[in-house]
């Protein structure tokens, strides 16, 4: 039951190293139909069938709406993670047959904004990728801040450069480079709205000084995929499927209940989008709340879990699933 | 205190002190009393960094107590229509960071949100309270003309003459409840007239 993440049946048709963390990849239709429209900001749940394992990560896109004929994402290599970006790396070839969702957009432009500005961190630039090309094509108002820690490891930064000239401004943490921020919120025009991926610190640090300069909610927008962290195995009760299952050290919750054969709604997988809310029926022990869609308030009762992104550490959890 | 209807129907708030480098305040009449509540719960530098544009209207009452607040800016205009260029013009230069209140009438806020809409505020941006009269502007949906403070229930249109239901069905782009003509089908039935909107 997952909520419109309908599959795609794909083959990867291109694979490009950009820097030597980042990889890009390409996919096509098998068929070699057109792929379904998207708008900027939109992610994939990719499929990843590792052996016994499968692993569904969410990527941005990161071409240009425009072009449906291809979808491109770039993954950055984690090799403290759980296995996912290096199994892209490391696996996936062209010609490598692949199962993507149906784009789902998490992260959209408020068309209504009379300018957009962006701040981007790291790979958190691939959903301004397509954001940029959509606005560029439509003459939209847009101004792009982009923080990478050297130049090469600032990924697209040269072709950003190349394609919006000035609209497009680049800091490098290694050369003491930072973004003046309080200055740069309070010179916007008035209608101006406010986009924000990259590292969450950084989320939190623009999103905290927008508020305190007067920035309606409203105006903020913002996306970071908490990827799954690993973590100590744990065992869980689900009440409604009678089953007792092991999460293992680098499975996800979701994944594990997956596997147990019980399908529970999800859309990111990334802990934003709300889906895979679970309700808790008891527990005994400490959570691990990583998501950014429940309330501090529902953290601290420890009746909700989003098990896309969140562990559990003690004796005993029963979850209603 | 406008009732809760449809959705469309606009519904307000009470006024509150924002985050932001600068305030802008759009009152009428009583809508002063909003302001000097919300002065009590600003922190002691919030009016350093407030325009208040009043319309005291006929009376001329609360001038005096917006000025107590020392605003950095303080405009008594005559009317909404003479104070419009001068709420225009400081939209159109203001900066991400200006604060929009607005407290009176609601033919007042509903005209000076129709001016930040087009200055790109969300709606849902704007601090609103309603005190004083609950008049009407209405749109005729047949002749388009506006009819400014309609009191009853139906109304003419000053413009083609029909006589009009006024819906709660509201128009944040034109500032107007709809008035649909109320007796299409025999114009010589006339239902009784009631003063409904006061």
């Amino acid at each position: 039951m997952s909520t419109g993440t309908t599959k795609l049946d794909v083959v990867v048709s291109d694979v490009v190293p950009v820097n030597e963390l980042v990889t890009r990849f390409h996919f096509r239709r098998r068929d070699g139909q057109l792929l379904p429209t998207f708008s900027g900001g939109a992610h994939v749940v990719v499929e990843m069938r590792d052996g016994e394992r499968t692993r569904l990560n969410p990527y941005s896109l990161m071409g240009s709406p425009l072009d449906t004929r291809e979808y491109t994402i770039s993954v950055r290599r984690d090799d403290a993670g759980r296995g996912g970006s290096l199994f892209m790396h490391r696996q996936v070839r062209p010609g490598t047959e692949m199962v993507v969702s149906y784009p789902v957009n998490l992260f959209s432009l408020d068309l209504r904004a009379r300018k957009h500005l962006m701040l981007a961190g790291g790979i958190g630039i691939t959903p301004f990728m397509a954001q940029t090309a959509q606005l560029a094509a439509q003459g939209g108002n847009f101004e792009l801040h982009y923080t990478c820690r050297t130049a090469s490891l600032g990924t697209y930064a040269d072709l950003l450069r190349e394609r919006y000239d000035r609209r497009v401004r680049l800091y490098h943490d290694d050369r003491d480079e930072r973004v003046d921020l309080d200055r740069l919120l309070s010179s916007q025009p008035l209608g101006t709205h406010l986009y924000v991926c990259g590292p969450s610190g950084m989320i939190g640090w623009v999103r905290d000084r927008a508020a305190a300069l007067g920035w309606p909610p409203e105006t903020v927008h913002f996306e970071h995929f908490a990827a799954p962290q690993p973590g100590a195995p744990f065992d869980v009760t689900l009440a409604l499927s009678g089953k007792t299952i092991r999460v293992d050290e680098q499975q996800s919750l979701l994944e594990a209940i997956e596997a147990a054969g019980v399908d529970p709604p999800y859309l990111c997988r990334g802990g934003v989008c709300g889906q895979c809310e679970t309700n808790v029926i008891s527990h005994d022990g400490k959570f691990i709340h990583n998501d950014h869609w429940l309330s501090e308030e529902d953290h601290r009762s420890g009746c909700k879990i989003m098990p896309c992104v969140s562990r559990f550490e003690g004796r005993s959890l029963v979850l209603e699933r | 205190m406008a009732a809760k209807s449809i959705i469309s129907r606009p519904v307000y708030g009470t006024l509150s002190p924002q985050p932001g480098k600068h305030h802008l305040f759009v009152a009428d009449a009583e809508g002063a009393l909003a302001i000097a509540d919300l002065a009590a719960k600003a922190p002691t530098d919030f009016f350093g960094g407030a325009h208040i544009i009043f319309i005291p209207g006929r009376d001329g009452k609360y001038a005096e107590a917006l000025e107590a607040l020392k605003p950095a800016q303080l405009y008594l205009g005559h009317s909404f229509a003479s104070a419009l260029p001068r709420l225009k013009q400081t939209l159109a230069n203001a900066h991400m960071g200006l604060r929009l209140y607005l407290a009176g009438t609601e033919g007042l806020i509903g005209q000076a949100m129709q001016a930040a809409l087009e200055a790109g505020i969300d709606h849902t941006s704007i601090q609103t309270e309603h005190s004083g009269s609950l008049a009407r502007r209405m749109q005729c949906v047949h002749c388009k003309g506006i009819t400014e403070n309609v009191t009853t229930q139906p109304a003419t249109c000053s413009h083609c003459g029909l006589l009009l239901l006024v819906r709660d069905h509201y128009s944040r782009r034109l500032a107007a409840f709809q008035g649909v003509c109320i007796n299409a089908e025999d114009r010589s039935e006339i239902p009784p007239i009631e003063e409904v909107f006061r």
